[in-house]
């Protein structure tokens, strides 16, 4: 019987390829737009001042429950402005409410989630973000509509979003509801379900507020934003480097998206006769997807290369293995895929990955509900396994580690420590600035090959639980042992604090899982995405399709 | 009111400032958020333990036996309970143990609860004239009020793994399986199930 086995782990787990990982069928925003599709929606309070300031409460409804987004909107003078987490002031402020919120409740949020951080919510919020307004589009687009226009397309199109959140809170988070509390709740059941809700309607608040604006501003004369460009308006998002550490320390996590995928993929590859339908439906998808690479459009010299690496990966699909190809063969997918693994990028292998994915509803939503993880199950270490044991899962699943020479200055020039001033996540030279001893345990090659190096020298016939008695500062690596033994793909198989570490790759892994779009790094460390660009509007969502974010104009 | 995520970083990151290893503090972590939400009180006394150990080396067991005590100095309940916990095969194998001189016992209630879990049997846990009741991380039960409970240390704590035992009479299961079979409905010749 013809069988397809899981991708190795020590390929897939890399940094390069991870950061190369695109969108899916799999990803939160889509799986949570196919989740919300027939919800109810109403906007229940709107109460805007003419340049629209004040508050909006908009409520979901899914039959059983309802979840309310608060939006804050607030005067900022442009000098500040700041998309940066040191920023104490932003555009707007929101926050999603357990239920509809009553006016205690209200009165409660207006003073405390504008202050964000230093702001307290309760366990009956769910998750907490601030967004600032896109300088070069906003106004622009009050003053067309105003004057009974529409904005400028090209303009439009260009930016992406109205808005652009630096921050979306969950899980506990300055006092929202721990994830315990709501975890078994089936319409979130896939992970940051939560967040992808309060973004979604947080694009539904940016439409309605320039709508709003222009309309007081000229009553007589102001249009309405059309649906064709705001569909085309999304929520652009700042990504610092506080994403990072969240792959490294939520290991079964990480493990269950990246096996997902790859299931999904060892499923697809093993299909024997593929439907003509199918494979046109993919085909129809991937020359969709093309033009939104054309407007894929960023500074980065980096992400250029990626990109245009993956501009002739596609081409070469085209003109080399499309031409040729017998769609009638016997395990088709299986073929594509063994093409383009053996002739393209890690980008064009991982962008076919995700298209091969369009045409199967029943392969992906079962997956989908298994994407989430209750890390605290896999936390206890089995003291009673002996050191041999313990060695070989080093051996059969940190190889790579093994092999890096940590006596170099280069090998370990980075260290990630937590910034005193915001409490976030951030990565400095370990030869340049103070801070060391205060390292972050995310440098776990480096600790695995200390590891192995304690074991080796140990009785082999001793438990676990006797070598930790003598090795409590390797402690953190030995559970990530026991886990990566159950789960191979929790773990990243590259060195992270090495001098030629790439953060915004970790970022870029997560955000893809996210369904982000049109990655735009600002640097090695922080980049611009866009969420929900192309997204049906609230209207027109349960007649929607589910591959809405190949139809960008 | 602070929720349980901001209980276990807090813990855990206090823990490591305090000298514990990376490991053991996200162990410690995990502890203080189990106590919080059993509603004892678990942050206290852990603030009031790493202010005590500011300038002291903490000591753990070296191995677990019956009796555990130290020439000098009492045992740090963190260490204590690592080792413990890590050692749970030979913890159900030994049944009784007892720890001599134990600073703030207390946090060493959540790690025995972990141990409970794993060897899937109740432990009873007695010091001073308190005695805690530990079920699989499931609940906890005491005959006193550990609410706001701080306890800086204690002379003698004892660990019994509780055999599985019914609690309940022979003759009470026999009356009750009997009105069980009320349920039961009566086969007749002509049904043949093989």
């Amino acid at each position: 019987m013809f069988k397809v086995e899981h991708r190795d782990p020590k390929k897939i787990m890399t940094l390069s390829r991870l950061g190369s990982f695109h969108q899916s069928k799999l990803s939160f925003l889509r799986s949570f737009i196919r989740e919300f599709k027939n919800w109810k929606f109403e906007r229940n309070i709107f109460d805007l001042s003419d340049q629209g300031y004040g508050s909006a409460v908009y409520s979901v409804n899914n039959g059983e429950r309802t979840y309310s987004l608060v939006c804050f909107a607030n005067e900022l003078k442009s000098d500040e402005r700041s998309d940066r987490v040191i920023a104490t002031k932003w555009d707007a402020a929101f926050v999603l409410h357990d239920g509809v919120p009553t006016q205690s409740d209200l009165d409660r949020l207006r003073e405390n989630v504008p202050k964000q951080e230093v702001g307290r919510v309760s366990y009956k919020e769910l998750t907490l973000s601030r967004a600032n307004k896109s300088v070069r589009i906003f106004d622009h687009v009050i003053q067309r509509l105003a004057a009974g226009m529409q904005p400028d397309s090209k303009l439009v199109n260009e930016v992406g979003y109205l808005y652009r959140t630096t921050a979306v809170y969950g899980s506990g988070k300055f006092g929202l509801a721990d994830r315990y509390r709501i975890k078994d709740r089936p319409e979130i059941c896939g992970p940051f379900r939560l967040e992808m809700m309060l973004v979604y309607l947080v694009r539904q608040f940016t439409f309605d507020q320039v709508n709003h604006i222009a309309k007081c501003k000229n009553p007589q004369k102001a249009v309405e934003l059309s649906h064709d460009i705001a569909r085309n308006l999304g929520i652009g998002n700042s990504t610092g480097l506080g994403m990072a550490p969240f792959i490294v320390n939520h290991p079964t996590l990480l493990h269950n998206w990246i096996f997902s995928r790859e299931e999904a993929l060892r499923q697809i590859r093993q299909i024997e006769n593929v439907n003509t339908e199918d494979f046109e439906f993919f085909k129809s998808c991937f020359d969709r997807s093309k033009k939104n690479i054309n407007s894929w459009i960023t500074e980065s010299e980096y992400q250029n290369e990626k990109i245009e690496q993956l501009k002739q990966d596609l081409k070469k699909l085209d003109n080399d293995l499309f031409p040729k190809l017998d769609s009638k063969q016997k395990h088709l997918w299986n073929t594509i895929y063994n093409y383009v693994e053996l002739n393209l990028s890690d980008e064009g292998v991982e962008y076919v990955v995700s298209m091969m994915m369009e045409p199967y509803d029943s392969i992906i939503e079962p997956l989908v509900a298994k994407m989430s993880s209750e890390e605290d199950q896999h936390f206890d270490i089995p003291g009673e396994k002996k050191v041999s044991e313990l060695l070989s899962i080093v051996e059969n699943h940190y190889s790579k580690f093994l092999d890096i020479n940590f006596e170099t200055k280069e090998s370990v020039a980075n260290f990630w420590f937590i910034s005193k001033n915001k409490e976030e996540p951030r990565i400095a030279n370990r030869y340049e600035e103070n801070g060391s001893d205060l390292e972050q345990p995310l440098a776990i090659a480096r600790d695995i090959a200390n590891l192995y190096k304690k074991l080796k020298s140990s009785n082999q016939s001793s438990t676990v639980a006797e070598f930790l008695l003598l090795n409590q500062d390797i402690r953190h690596v030995v559970r990530r042992c026991f886990i990566v033994e159950n789960f191979p793909y929790s773990e990243i198989q590259d060195n992270t604090i090495d001098e030629n570490l790439v953060p915004i790759d970790m970022l870029r892994l997560k955000l893809s899982f996210f369904g982000a779009q049109k990655f735009d790094p600002r640097s090695d460390k922080w980049l611009r995405i866009n969420m929900y660009q192309g997204a049906p509007l609230i209207h027109e969502l349960n007649s929607s399709d589910d591959t809405w974010m190949y139809d960008l104009v | 009111m602070r929720t349980s995520s901001e209980i276990e970083t807090i813990s855990k990151r206090a823990s490591r400032a305090a000298g514990f290893t990376w490991g053991v503090s996200e162990e410690v972590g995990k502890c203080i958020k189990s106590l919080e939400l059993y509603q004892i009180s678990g942050l206290e006394n852990l603030n009031d333990y790493l202010k005590q150990i500011k300038n002291v080396e903490p000591k753990g067991p070296k191995k677990i036996e019956h009796k555990n005590s130290l020439k000098e100095g009492n045992f740090c309940p963190i260490y204590t309970g690592v080792a413990l916990m890590d050692a749970s095969n030979r913890v159900m194998e030994l049944k009784t143990l007892s720890i001599q001189s134990i600073d703030f016992p207390i946090l060493l209630i959540p790690f025995l609860n972990r141990i409970s879990y794993k060897i899937g049997k109740m432990i009873q846990v007695k010091f001073d004239e308190i005695e805690i009741l530990l079920n699989l991380n499931n609940y906890i039960s005491s005959n006193s009020d550990l609410r706001k409970k701080i306890l800086k240390s204690t002379e003698r704590l004892t660990i019994n793994v509780i055999e599985n035992e019914d609690t309940f009479d022979a003759n009470v299961w026999d009356s009750l399986y009997k009105l069980s079979s009320e349920t039961f409905v009566e086969e007749s010749e002509s049904y043949h199930h093989y």
